[in-house]
């Protein structure tokens, strides 16, 4: 009973989410009508989501260590403008360029890891100074003007998707569906196992009612969004890489001992550093791996746009950050989870989606946002001095 | 006739310990009352309740000034009462001058802008209180401890202080600078001033105080006339137990040398402190004891062995007569070195964790294969911890920061336990911990020595470095100061070798 009650304390931040970002649907449902709800809207918020939804994930093991990367508008947009300039004007293929893109981004990484992890020199101010840098830099490699077009393949990664398996003239996408079904079979897998082992090794498991609850929840709400996909045009290519990369992240957060360590170092440096971890080893590690993800983000953006722009990336950080935040990832680090943060993103793309549909006047969209990011982080504090 | 300030019966609770108990004593104008006891007797809880760090309602009982009562909602409170407490830790702004420092919290302005001339004066008014001659304009990070204590107290006496609280005031001072201390505080009382007297230095108290009230466990055991007690006496009252049936009989006969240290000297690259030219070896089997008073280097010690700070400037470290050139914690801990430090919250514990993820925190290797986690195995691995230690806990995924002291140190110890070390290095072992769970560390200390482990104990309570140790080293000013046996040492003769030059 009270390891129950410990696993709804542990994740009670990821239900409190949930349920606002339910009631934000809610209310933009009753205020913008059906349309805020249909398939087509809903799947194209899937998609303004991706970019920095993918970014958030990376950010929340950032935020973990008790660090923070503020240029990753600016190296995201960097490496969609290297990807698109090697493609573009000098005839590259897309595997090529976004590859090119990808050791760009790691480079950068490294770099950032250098500073912050063996020169010591606080993140705020090493990623401030790659914001400013790389957003030039953006400007020196495509020569001020935007870089386009695109060829078809690159396009697909931002644009595409998944074929349908049954190529049948109906309105519904069969290869949702499968996945659905393939989704839920692997949870269910996976649950049943999980538990197995631990009624094996006698520990505590949740009792049937609770089980079956949350069984029918999750594979409701992946039948609800694959159903969401599968009534548009079916299963984008970007949503399939962040949910690889939010997999892969909580995998290595939850289950690595290189994800224990990053809690760690954020938790209690000198626990972790008395401890035997190697914290400048590991934290360089991160930023490498931070790297490759933003400048995955910037591929798609790059790819969504069909072009790479000067802009491309602007304010980014702060939305990533954002939804870390809402997400449930303390800036002071050791706490967050990849699940958090995305649905953080998906509450912030939501309130950009709804307020535009309503046609809100943009000064009201931003403070919007920035009072709702305000009170979200004030529920938490306020919530954790209890 | 009324106290100048009194408490009644003070209770307060920590989450799974109870800190006070039932706590009285009065103090009256003008009189140097002496506060002792051994650490986690409730001395600091008890301060932070008269200094209105714990406000009113956190607590039970009373507080009295005059007779009244007050309830203070917090530290502003208790200084328009007249209350001001010096801490161990000066809460001194180092980048900020002596003038601003005095003045902080209470700056002489008009309409905002403050008033130079009349802060420095004001300034230099307080220090001539406190016989500090000293340009009131340098930064505070620029004097010395023993002046920096004195810019605190004229800090507190700027505000009109009736009771001053001094905690360990002479804990990081030299010799000369604690006797122009006590000069100072002697006439401060001579001026009416209550000074309430917290040290572990007993014969600093008996030349001090009027008055002195022994703690024990949370409650009053004594207040009496100095000139009634003697340091004998003091003692007694509080350990205020026969000290041979706490501590476990201790194995006379110990193994083969284990670990051998020779001309060990290192330096804090963070702080510049040293120590120097140390040489000790600990038998298997055997708990080595190191005594010292706060800053004689015992911390720094165990710290440079563990390689926290980087390679040692001269000297060797032998394990099974093996050099192990050790340059951070993590060789060390493949050497088989564990390390409990001083401060588990600080240094021990990632606090929003559970128990199992600080548990396998430093063996992680232990639990996982190619970089993935065992979920099972670690689990597995933290029951059997909690099981041996009699960790109270509803369960593994309790986080750290929800145990009382005494279970969070014993998840401290597990941790260092799973990565099996043969020689273990506790510095303060039982500090802040309450009395069960104390005598259960000494069990498992005493266990682990006949298991064949190497033990090493640092500790400032006199009694749980004899009732442990076979050997017993004593460190003053980062160096040994000497070596006595377990059997025939006695509190005199370790605070001969500690304090004495």
């Amino acid at each position: 009973m009270e390891a129950l009650k410990q696993s709804v304390r542990k994740n009670i931040r990821s239900y409190a989410m949930l349920i606002a970002l339910a009631g934000i649907w809610l209310a933009f449902s009753i205020l913008c009508g059906p349309v805020f709800l249909s398939p087509g809207n809903l799947s194209n918020l899937f998609i303004q989501t991706v970019t920095v939804a993918i970014v958030a994930c990376g950010m929340t093991l950032i935020i973990v260590t008790g660090n923070i990367d503020l240029s990753v508008g600016s190296v995201a947009g960097f490496a969609g403008a290297v990807a698109a300039v090697l493609q573009v004007r000098y005839g590259w293929g897309t595997a090529g360029a976004v590859l090119a893109a990808v050791a760009a981004g790691m480079a950068v990484g490294a770099w950032h890891g250098f500073w912050v992890a063996y020169k010591k020199v606080p993140a705020f101010i090493v990623t401030l100074a790659s914001m400013l840098a790389f957003r030039g830099l953006i400007l020196g490699v495509t020569g001020g003007a935007t870089v386009s077009p695109l060829s078809g393949a690159f396009r697909a990664v931002g644009q595409n998707y998944l074929p349908d398996v049954f190529q049948h003239p109906g309105s519904f996408n069969g290869s949702a569906l499968l996945l659905a079904l393939a989704a839920i079979a692997v949870f269910m897998f996976f649950e049943a196992r999980r538990r197995g082992e631990r009624l094996r090794h006698g520990f505590e498991v949740p009792a049937p009612g609770l089980r079956a609850a949350r069984l029918i929840l999750v594979s409701a709400a992946i039948a609800g969004f694959f159903g969401i996909l599968a009534f548009n045009k079916g299963v984008p290519y970007s949503l399939l890489l962040l949910i690889g990369i939010a997999l892969l992240l909580s995998f290595t957060a939850e289950r690595t001992v290189f994800g224990r360590r990053l809690y760690a170092i954020g938790g209690n440096s000198e626990a972790a550093r008395l401890s035997g971890v190697n914290i400048s080893a590991n934290l360089m590690a991160l930023f490498i791996i931070f790297g490759a993800i933003v400048s995955v983000a910037g591929v798609v953006l790059a790819a969504r746009l069909n072009a790479a722009t000067t802009s491309a990336g602007i304010n980014m950080e702060l939305d990533a950050i954002a939804a870390c935040v809402i997400g449930g990832a303390s800036l002071m680090g050791g706490v967050g989870t990849i699940l958090g943060a995305i649905i953080g993103a998906l509450i912030m793309s939501s309130l950009d989606n709804g307020m535009s549909l309503l046609n809100l006047d943009i000064t009201y969209q931003y403070v919007i946002k920035g009072l709702i990011l305000l009170c979200a982080v004030w529920m938490d504090i306020s919530g954790r001095e209890k | 006739m009324s106290y100048l300030l009194e408490v009644k019966d003070i209770v307060k609770d920590f989450p799974g310990v109870r800190a006070l108990d039932g706590v009285s004593f009065g103090v009256n104008t003008g009189e140097i009352h002496a506060l002792v006891g051994e650490n986690g007797a409730g001395k600091s809880t008890l301060m932070k309740i008269l200094s209105g760090v714990y406000p009113d309602g956190s607590y039970g009982g009373q507080v009295l000034v005059d007779g009244g009562e007050v309830r203070f909602d917090g530290i502003r409170a208790a200084e328009r009462a007249g209350i001001a407490i010096i801490h161990q830790e000066f809460a001194l702004v180092r980048q900020l001058s002596v003038a601003e420092n005095i003045l902080l919290g209470g700056e002489l302005h008009s309409g905002g802008v403050i008033r130079r001339e009349a802060s420095l004066a004001e300034a230099e008014a307080a220090l001539k209180l406190v016989g500090l001659e000293i340009n009131p304009e340098i930064a505070v990070g620029r004097l010395g401890v023993g002046y920096q204590q004195l810019v605190e107290i004229a800090k507190a006496l700027r505000k009109n202080v009736r009771v001053l609280i001094l905690d360990e005031p002479t804990a990081a001072l030299s010799e000369d600078e604690s006797r122009n201390l006590l000069a100072i505080i002697k006439g401060l009382a001579a001026r009416g001033v209550a000074c309430i007297y917290i040290s572990h230095r007993l014969g600093e108290v008996l030349e001090l105080a009027h008055r002195i009230t022994v703690l024990r466990d949370g409650r009053t055991v004594s207040t009496e006339e100095k000139t009634a007690m003697t340091e004998a006496s003091i003692v007694t009252r509080m350990v205020g137990r026969e000290l041979s049936g706490v501590f476990p009989e201790k194995e006379s006969g110990t193994g083969n040398d284990l670990f051998e240290v020779s001309g060990w000297t290192a330096e804090d690259p963070a702080s510049g402190m040293r120590v120097e030219d140390i040489s000790f070896k600990v038998r298997r089997g055997e708990v080595l004891g190191i005594a010292g008073l706060v800053g004689s280097g015992r911390t720094e010690l165990a710290m440079s062995l563990f390689g926290a700070w980087g390679p040692g400037l001269a000297g060797s470290v032998r394990l099974d007569g093996k050099e192990l050139g050790i340059t951070s914690p993590r060789d060390a801990i493949a050497a088989g070195l564990g390390l409990v430090s001083e401060d588990r919250k600080k240094f021990g514990l990632v606090l929003p964790s559970d128990i199992t993820t600080n548990v396998t925190l430093a063996s992680l290797d232990k639990v996982a294969a190619r970089g993935v986690i065992d979920e099972n195995a670690e689990i597995l691995a933290a029951v059997s911890y909690i099981r041996d230690l009699k960790i109270k806990t509803p369960s593994p995924e309790q986080r750290a920061v929800n145990l009382s002291g005494g279970n969070q140190q014993k998840v401290v110890l597990s941790k260092w336990l799973m990565t099996a070390p043969r020689v273990l290095i506790l510095d303060e072992p039982t500090r802040g911990i309450d009395i069960g769970a104390k005598f259960e560390i000494y069990g498992i200390i005493d266990r682990l020595a006949r298991g064949g482990m190497g033990i090493i104990v640092i500790s400032s309570e006199l009694p749980e470095v004899l009732g442990l140790a076979h050997r017993i080293l004593v460190m003053r000013s980062g160096r040994v100061s000497g070596e006595l046996d377990g059997k025939t040492a006695t509190q005199e003769k370790i605070m001969t070798l500690a304090a004495c030059a």
